[in-house]
């Protein structure tokens, strides 16, 4: 076991960018323009990368599986984004921020980035109001804030429920202009397919044309992966159906560590699932916890009259409910961070108090019904009404719930056909974001020297659990203002180098293997489609892997996922050929990597023999149910070295060192 | 509602190898459908049932699957996205058809938007519009001003936020009887005409989108306002009013 060196610079923490910065290798522009990247993936990370590296000079080539950059799955982030701007003065700072993350992600991250991530997060803001993104404004004109849950200020920048679409539009415009210039390369609907390691360093990818089907070799002087997350792995997740792997577990096979696999995200606030024909799962913002209630009755009986359809949610009296975030965590209450949230929930639907209609009742009530009431009061004394009744009131705090949450609000009754306004909505936590990622330096740099990670794709910002509207964050800043930077180190080492030529050895071998691959699924002829297996293995992640873990279940998830893949190799169906459009085919490449990664997935959470943020094991945990951290043998990065079989891989540590927080019980009581 | 009492259904599917190739309607039985699931499950249901019995199947853009993506781009019983308003079609539910339905599934047709093979089309001219003056020449430097230095008008704030949810789904396209991109285009042009950043360059800006929009073959505007309709996230045609204000302006001055 070796330790890993993340290279962070030496000094205070608040000074470590700036002086690093300040001291870091430059490249000229006139050399910028003879050096080539390539960047995979066009969300808030991976398009912010390629606007920005294109903007300094360098010859970018961006990737996306799409037909268009605009539709990386950043786009579907709803709530907000944070920043420390302090602009309500409740008390708000970086240092704060930082604390806030570091806490919320239950100290499993690395200080030194949280740290620069709150750092840099006001210029965001800055950055995406110049690019002409419409956040949410209050009558003064000035900026709205709202509060996202495990913090206690408003920090929270928003456009409507769609922050995300409106903050990735933003990269991509900055891309189109790139595009516009020649300076970036767009290559929508291509795939990449490996990356091409040659003497040691990334220099180049395969990537396959989506619509021809050829598989296509190119060079860069350093390659950037900004894939996303790996939730699918859960086969039903809030990912979007082509969220993958891939590109993340290809380098990992070439020697980038992989780190914290087990660290993911169980959103707290899904819409539940309907049955055995789903697809994938749809996130309720989380911003809606500000105000809506999460209730469950508080009598079984309530509750079984409730799913059997003889009793109404909205017939039960204010003392029949159990408010049970409220009654747990009185100083956080409907704002606890989304882990503690979706534990809550669980723990609530296995008691029996559940109001789902499958089998198991799961789901809970987030209800709306005394936030219309108090924000109807409200506008009845803004506009003067005294002595307003009851369906005025309602009428008018109706009106102010649809102009704060109303997308969502119609997006659910679109799903569910139940309109929220009148009856409160059925939610179950699901699958929504993973922490875990390819391991990286303070640079961003993965263990392979220049290939680089960023966005979700990487681990280090969040630990083992990411705040809501942080993601958005880590992206964008990552993308415009960290890697922008320590790239150029990397670089500069490489002005003389000229062009990365793509008949190496390398490349051909890299090529050939990714040809065979794909060879070897047209010609199999097995008798499942890949979605068979793909559910498989996603009812093994969500049954052993999921929300609660324990040692037995692990190890069996372990020998589970191992003869899914056995059976894939043997008896996968892919109909038609690959000299086209064959999205069977596109798929089979995603699921393969799946089924090595669910393995190495349930490898890590076995190991990790503590609870902490949202990996949860059953035999660590407190009296009242909690989480319980072992700091003294856990406090570390687990970043695994593959080695051939998934389970088999080589653990490296990286201690965290906590210098200017204090590690103490996470507690949002 | 339960799978048991689900919908069989009648499916009349646009298939087409290659842009290189012609297509034709092809029939299909699906049952059992879930009314709770979505359009695309039902078009998963059929793939699998292709897949099962060693045929290729239907191929159709697909991503998100929660209405904000904007791959999804299916006509369904002559009209985008299907019946419903402000929906795209992964948010259309099988509980708006009616068991024994015959459903009508066809791909985007308009001469900018080429059919690839079966329901996918390659809609890159909206990537090449945008590419044209779609943004704010700003760099990302980080060193702009304080994001509150410039205040906006909340109505103006607002309006320029509806024009920007525009998804780039081609549904006002595929709708428009003279396969225009007006709408599409103007949500661009008025999100970045009403805002303070982006007057500066805006007359450049409309100029270079339009000559872009012309040379991709998009028709033109006739003001029928079928796109407003269909279009899932209900862009006002108050943005092509706009575009053409703002395209006048830039003409004469």
């Amino acid at each position: 076991m070796s330790t890993l060196d993340s290279k962070v610079p030496e000094g205070p923490i608040a000074e470590k960018w700036t002086n690093y910065k300040n001291n870091i290798r430059l490249v000229n522009p006139a050399n910028k323009r003879s050096i080539d990247v390539i960047v995979v993936g066009t969300g808030l990370a991976g398009g912010s990368a390629a606007a920005s590296l294109a903007e300094l000079g360098y010859n970018v080539k961006a990737f996306c599986y799409q037909d268009s950059p605009r539709r990386a799955h950043s786009i579907a982030a709803q709530g907000g984004i944070n920043a420390a701007k302090n602009y309500q003065g409740d008390g708000d700072s970086t240092y704060r921020l930082f604390y806030d993350t570091v806490k919320g992600g239950d100290y499993r991250s690395r200080e030194a980035n949280v740290y620069r991530l709150a750092e840099v997060s006001a210029n965001i803001i800055d950055q995406c109001v110049a690019q002409g993104v419409p956040f949410a404004r209050d009558y003064g004109g000035l900026l709205d804030n709202r509060s996202f849950g495990g913090v206690q200020v408003s920090r929270t920048f928003y456009a409507k429920g769609q922050t995300g679409q409106q903050l990735l539009l933003g990269a991509y415009s900055a891309m189109s202009r790139q595009i516009g210039k020649g300076k970036i390369q767009m290559y929508n609907r291509h795939e990449m397919m490996d990356v091409v390691v040659v003497d040691g360093k990334a220099r180049g990818i395969i990537a396959r044309n989506l619509v021809t089907g050829e598989l296509e070799r190119h060079s860069a002087h350093a390659v950037v992966i900004g894939s996303g997350g790996y939730g699918n792995v859960f086969f039903l997740s809030t990912n979007a159906m082509g969220s993958n792997v891939s590109a993340a577990w290809k380098i990992h096979k070439k020697g980038a560590f992989f780190a914290n696999p087990c660290y993911t995200q169980i959103h707290p606030t899904c819409i539940p699932q309907h049955g055995d024909q789903q697809s994938k799962l749809t996130l309720m913002s989380e911003s809606l916890r500000n105000d809506g209630r999460i209730w469950v009755p508080a009598k079984k009986e309530d509750a079984e009259a409730i799913r059997a359809g003889k009793l109404k949610p909205t017939d039960l009296k204010e003392e029949d409910r159990d408010y049970y975030l409220e009654r747990r965590y009185p100083s956080f209450g409907n704002l606890v961070p989304r882990d503690v949230a979706s534990r809550a929930a669980k723990e609530r639907c296995d008691a029996g108090f559940g109001v789902g209609t499958n089998e198991s009742g799961e789901a809970v009530y987030l209800d709306f019904s005394s936030a219309i009431m108090r924000y109807g009061k409200e506008e009845a004394n803004i506009k003067g009404i005294h002595n307003a009744s009851e369906t005025e009131i309602k009428e008018l705090g109706t009106k102010v719930v649809e102009a704060k949450y109303g997308n969502l609000f119609q997006m659910y009754e679109k799903i569910t056909a139940d309109n929220p306004y009148e009856t409160p909505m059925k939610i179950y936590p699901a699958v929504h974001y993973t922490m875990g990622g390819v391991w990286v330096d303070y640079n961003l740099m993965t263990t392979i020297p220049g290939c680089y990670a960023i966005g979700e794709a990487n681990f280090s910002d969040h630990g083992a659990n990411r705040l809501g509207a942080s993601a958005l964050m880590q992206g964008l800043a990552d993308g415009y203002f960290v890697l922008p930077y320590t790239i150029g180190d990397y670089l500069a080492d490489d002005i003389r180098t000229g062009a990365i030529p793509t008949d190496s050895k390398e490349f051909e071998e890299a090529e050939k293997s990714v040809q065979e691959q794909m060879d070897f699924f047209i010609n199999n002829k097995g008798k499942h489609s890949v979605d068979y297996f793909h559910k498989r293995l996603g009812k093994v992640m969500w049954n052993k892997v999921g929300m609660a873990r324990n040692e037995k279940g692990l190890k069996e998830a372990i020998e589970e996922i191992k003869e899914i893949r056995e059976q894939f190799w043997k008896e996968v169906s892919v109909p038609g050929n690959a000299n086209g459009i064959n999205q069977e085919l596109e798929k089979a490449a995603r699921v393969a990597d799946f089924l090595e990664l669910g393995e190495l997935f349930a490898r890590d959470a076995l190991e990790r023999k503590e609870s902490c943020g949202g990996h949860f094991r059953e035999e660590y945990k407190t009296e009242e149910g909690e989480a319980m951290r072992d700091d003294k043998n856990f406090t570390y990065v687990a970043a695994w070295e593959y080695t051939g079989e998934p389970s088999k891989a080589k653990l490296h540590k990286e201690d965290l060192k906590y210098e200017n927080i204090e590690l103490k019980t996470r507690s949002y009581k | 509602m339960s799978a048991t009492e689900g919908l069989n259904l009648t499916l009349k599917v646009w298939r087409q190898k290659s842009d290189k190739e012609k297509g034709k309607m092809e029939t299909y039985q699906v049952s059992g459908i879930s009314p709770d699931s979505s359009f695309l499950e039902m078009m998963d249901i059929l793939n699998e049932q292709l897949i099962a019995e060693d045929k290729e199947p239907v191929a159709f853009d697909h991503d998100c699957r929660e209405g904000i993506c904007g791959s999804c781009s299916m006509f369904i019983n002559g009209e985008a996205h299907g019946p419903g308003e402000m929906i795209t079609t992964c948010q259309l539910h099988m509980r708006e058809f009616k068991d024994g339905e015959t459903i009508y599934i066809e791909p985007w047709r308009a001469k900018a938007f080429p059919v690839i093979k079966d329901l996918v089309v390659d809609r890159s001219s909206f990537d090449r519009i945008m590419a044209s003056g779609g943004f704010v020449s700003v760099n990302t430097s980080g060193n702009t001003q304080d994001a509150n230095a410039i205040p906006i008008d909340k109505h103006d704030a607002d309006k320029a936020f509806d024009a920007a949810t525009c998804i780039g789904c081609g549904a006002c396209v595929a709708t428009c009887k003279n396969a225009s991109a007006m709408l599409f285009v103007s949500a661009k042009v008025s999100q970045l005409a009403l805002l303070p950043q982006g007057k500066v360059e805006a007359k450049e800006r409309v100029q270079n989108m339009v000559k872009q929009m012309d040379e991709e073959g998009f028709g033109n505007c006739t003001n029928t306002g079928a796109c407003e309709v269909e279009c899932p996230k209900g862009i006002s045609l108050e943005n092509i009013a706009r575009m053409n204000r703002e395209y006048l302006k830039s003409s004469i001055s």
